[in-house]
């Protein structure tokens, strides 16, 4: 273990695709074999990676793709000096990759449960990996429904998949959107996540619920998942703190006696609710 | 026993020196007594304790952690190591020494961080116990002794009154010293002094009971109403290990940086949304607090505070987490009575 843990392999982007406004979703290909071999043999779905442009820095997201792909895809949002690089990098362009860091989703402890992901706007290529993930596995499962919502129609992500989804009869999905931002052909639900949330059927034994999105959107749906008879220990989120190093070293995402690197990003909300809330 | 006279610790710098190793001491320029490279003709001074410490010499302030060559729309990777030649870290303090458990511990839990290992595992470390305490000084609170250096490699122990120093080895790496300095090393018995007074002193035990249940307490306001967010005292301080990454480019290349940072710096969790979870000095220097008293010590089992007392000889506002522990300790147990030196 004498290397650089600092030094990021070199990717190839693939593929960009324009998700909303200033959201774009990057498929990366891992310019050497070896590099891939590695990632896959560690990557679970929920942790996260460092992508990066030498000269701009690396920022922190999710690998929103699942295992068993042989490339990785990225889904941000314009936000800094990083993320503007990101964007300015065109299909054939190099950046740089850093993963995976971080712990995941307990899929493996889910086979046969029922599962219900709960998204807002950017909240939703957190869970997209876990998604396909299930659906890559579809027998594995019992139910899996989606909610996911957005303030307007432009700002829901993976409309191709969301379609692909609607169409299945294995997968049970809701979108909706906030009063107002719906356009004349919208043909899913007007409303905020939450109350949209209050429609589905109660939580089967050993069900599990996973909610993403903007804090406002988190909080008031915590309390229409408890409704539905999700405890505290069978919902998952992720935390999305400062990072720098990824690694557990620059201390940078410690909140309470958490690293957020180290030992998140994925935490119950059991957990989550140990945490110092202001330090948040 | 090895000793050798404490005016001749030069000699010993340049023996060692001779022998191949790039020595560290508390050595005085402009006026000012800095842990840094010992030249021919440097004094060390055990007189006082360097403003930095010995954490710089496996942790710099800034250096490269990676480097690219431009090539069209891409950029070459170009191999970034360690620096980290063979050394010698002379004089340093039980309390510095006592830091190196916690900086060992978060440089490699699960990573390994090469280029901080390249440098510990290249330097040995010679301790000065130390001959006086100043009024800063709280090693004893924090679990640690002057006069004894558990982590070192080799300890100078002051005796005949301070006009010896007697050399003990720790470690192999101590011995491989003391053999290479055997020429300036004297045979023969000599009076180890009596170790300093540390008199401030504060139950850390306490301290801990209260941090472990006051996270919302105004009481953190009110110590962090003098606080500048300087970050001087992270700077100073033996055990902090918090930085920042940043690139730098030039017309051919660019070079990753890993620079100092602290959790008293405000734009240290600044999110690019703007939203900041510690928006105000309060929270910040509560962070400094709970993660060298409590985080740590649950984490790493080692508290991240030596008690060397710098973060109150560098604060222009005359805080220190001395005195922070202090203030409560005495709000932990009002009815003990007043602490000495502890307003109410
Ligand atoms: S991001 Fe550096 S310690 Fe977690």
């Amino acid at each position: 273990m004498n290397g650089n843990i600092y030094q990021p392999v070199e990717m190839r982007i693939e593929r960009a695709k324009d998700e909303a406004p200033e959201v774009r979703t990057l498929r990366l290909a891992f310019a050497h074999a070896p590099d891939r071999e590695a990632f896959f043999r560690r990557y679970r779905v929920g942790m996260f990676g460092l992508y990066g442009v030498p000269g701009e820095g690396e920022s922190t997201f999710c690998v929103a793709s699942p295992p068993g792909r042989d490339y990785i895809e990225c889904t941000f949002r314009r936000a800094g000096r990083v993320t503007a690089a990101l964007l300015d990098r065109e299909v054939g362009h190099p950046v740089t990759f850093r993963g995976p860091y971080g712990n995941h989703f307990p899929i493996e402890s889910w086979r046969g449960k029922d599962l219900l992901f709960v998204a807002g706007g950017i909240g939703l290529p957190p869970l997209r990996s876990v998604i396909w993930n299930i659906l890559d596995r579809r027998a594995e499962f019992g139910r899996v429904a989606v909610v996911y919502g957005a303030r307007t129609v432009a700002d829901l992500v993976y409309k191709d998949e969301l379609a692909g989804w609607a169409g299945r009869s294995d997968v049970e999905l809701v979108t909706t959107v906030d009063p107002g931002g719906e356009t004349p052909d919208w043909k899913g639900r007007v409303g905020f996540v939450p109350t949209v949330l209050k429609e589905m059927p109660a939580a089967a034994p050993g069900a599990a619920a996973l909610v993403c999105g903007p804090p406002i959107m988190i909080r008031l749906s915590l309390p229409v998942l408890s409704g539905l008879g999700f405890r505290p220990t069978a919902i998952y989120s992720t935390l999305e703190n400062r990072m720098k190093c990824g690694v557990g070293k620059c201390g940078r995402c410690n909140v309470g006696g958490v690293y957020v690197c180290k030992d998140g990003p994925v935490f119950t909300l059991e957990e989550i609710q140990r945490l110092p809330q202001a330090d948040l | 026993m090895k000793s050798l006279s404490a005016d001749r610790l030069q000699d010993l710098a340049a023996a060692l020196s001779a022998a191949g190793y790039r020595v560290v001491a508390p050595v005085e320029a402009d006026g000012v007594v800095r842990f840094a490279p010992w030249s021919p003709g440097a004094a060390i001074r055990t007189d006082a304790v360097p403003v930095n410490s010995l954490k710089d010499v496996f942790f710099p302030p800034s250096e490269a952690i990676g480097r690219w060559r431009r090539s069209g729309d891409g950029f070459d990777a170009i191999e970034t190591r360690p620096e980290a030649p063979k050394t010698a870290a002379l004089a340093a303090r039980p309390c510095d020494v006592a830091a190196l458990a916690m900086l060992d511990a978060v440089f490699n839990w699960d990573f390994r961080d090469s280029f901080y290992d390249a440098r510990r595992a290249a330097t040995v470390v010679a301790a000065l116990a130390c001959s006086e305490a100043d009024e800063e000084c709280f090693c004893t609170s924090v679990g640690g002794r002057p006069d004894a250096a558990p982590g070192a490699d080799a300890l100078l122990r002051p005796a005949d009154g301070g006009r010896t120093l007697i050399v003990e080895p720790l470690t192999d790496q101590g011995r491989d010293l003391a053999a290479a300095a055997s020429g300036v090393l004297q045979d023969g018995a000599a009076a180890p002094d009596a170790p300093p007074e540390v008199r401030r002193r504060f139950d850390i035990g306490r301290v801990g009971a209260w941090l472990a249940g006051n996270f919302d307490s105004p009481l953190w306001k009110e110590l962090s109403l003098p606080c500048l967010g300087c970050a001087a005292c992270a700077y100073a301080c033996p055990a902090c290990h918090c930085f920042d990454i940043q690139d730098e480019s030039g017309p051919n290349g660019v070079v990753r940086l890993r620079n100092w940072d602290a959790c008293g710096l405000g734009l240290f969790t600044l999110h690019a949304s703007g939203h900041n979870p510690r928006p105000d000095q309060a929270s910040r220097w509560r962070q400094r607090v709970m993660h060298k008293l409590a985080y740590a010590p649950e984490r790493f089992k080692v508290a991240a505070c030596t008690g060397c007392g710098r973060c109150g000889r560098v604060c222009p506002r005359g805080m220190s987490l001395a005195d922070t522990a202090e203030r409560i300790a005495a709000a932990a147990a009002p009815a003990a009575g007043p602490a000495a030196g502890v307003p109410a």
